[in-house]
């Protein structure tokens, strides 16, 4: 099945918090290995499984995911 | 291929509003802070009135508010916010005015302030972010600290017989008759966060009405207070803060009040 949704992370502004992680509901985000120059662990997509669905964005305390779907 | 196409401006559903400035927020990672922001910030974008708008800024965390919504802010003294907002809103009765609260600023240091503008029934939103401690300062103690919650004052956990019992002030402005919209939300799910936005943008649409000060509270987070990773400390917020502090509306337009503070909704 074609993606529906995609996401764009600025990690250099991740906190790496990992709300967004819970908030998603088909696990397409991931912790990554590296971190970025704040030193923090940053928020990856690993899957093509996003539906757009923005709730990842949302609850993003530093607004750092914008999200697009497929309309 | 798909995904490169997916990726284009026409797709976009979900960006950073232009009601928040582009910087860096520096509140701890997964605060709550940084999405009540947000949310606020949508609502008063999607009602069109970012000119029209003018904040005032607490002290504690959310001290620095002006530097994050693109607003005109003004900065009050610890706890003075709603006097200050009720000079603005009296001078400028046109303008939407808002004041963006803590716990330590609105239910400690600010409680007389508070409790007379919303009796004055002054005009105006009073955004109150309720997480318990003050954590600008190292997570002491606060008026709303939970019975038994540890923070660096009280580390055996608060002890209601020598500390005194937790200040339910939302539900106690909510008694005065100068209020007129008093609700209780929180932005740690993506539900919660939506409930929250609609809840601000109604309350700046009453201010249309002229009837009297709305109070959304947000029960929020303190990861680094509550000494929780940001993950670990919603979950605790939901299992503890929530029975205290029951989210839903406590007082509405119409009806009047509909929640006593004992029972969720």
């Amino acid at each position: 099945m074609a993606a529906k949704g995609d996401i764009i992370i600025d990690i250099e502004r991740c906190k790496g918090c990992q709300v967004c992680l819970d908030a998603c509901p088909k696990d397409v985000l991931e912790m990554s290995r590296k971190v970025n120059s704040k030193g923090y662990q940053y928020t990856v997509k690993v899957n093509s499984d996003c539906t757009g669905c923005a709730n990842c964005a949302i609850v993003c305390p530093d607004a750092v995911i914008s999200v697009y779907r497929v309309k | 291929m798909a995904e490169q196409s997916i990726i284009s401006p026409e797709n976009l559903v979900y960006k950073k509003t232009g009601v928040m400035t582009d910087r860096e927020l520096h509140y701890c990672p997964g605060c709550g802070h940084g999405t009540a922001h947000r949310m606020l910030a949508e609502a008063i974008d999607e009602l069109g009135i970012q000119s029209e708008t003018i904040g005032v800024a607490p002290v504690g965390c959310s001290v620095l508010a002006y530097y994050y919504l693109n607003v005109d802010m003004q900065e009050a003294a610890h706890g003075r916010a709603p006097a200050v907002a009720t000079g603005i809103k009296r001078v400028l009765p046109e303008k939407y005015v808002f004041t963006y609260q803590g716990d330590g600023d609105l239910a400690a240091i600010g409680t007389a302030e508070t409790i007379h503008a919303c009796n004055r029934g002054e005009n105006f939103l009073i955004v109150f972010i309720n997480n318990g401690i003050y954590g600008m300062t190292g997570g002491q103690m606060a008026p709303t600290t939970l019975p038994g919650m540890k923070s660096s004052t009280c580390p055996l956990g608060r002890d209601v017989l020598t500390m005194g019992n937790p200040l339910k002030i939302t539900e106690l402005v909510a008694q005065l008759p100068g209020t007129y919209y008093v609700t209780r939300q929180s932005v740690h799910t993506p539900g919660n966060a939506r409930k929250a936005r609609r809840a601000m943008k109604k309350a700046l649409e009453y201010q249309k009405e002229n009837k009297g000060t709305c109070v959304v509270e947000v029960v929020s987070n303190c990861p680094s207070g509550w000494k929780m990773n940001p993950v670990e400390s919603n979950k605790w917020m939901e299992e503890n803060m929530f029975p205290f502090y029951p989210l839903g509306d406590i007082k509405v337009p119409g009806k009047g009040l509909v929640s006593d503070g004992k029972n969720g909704s």
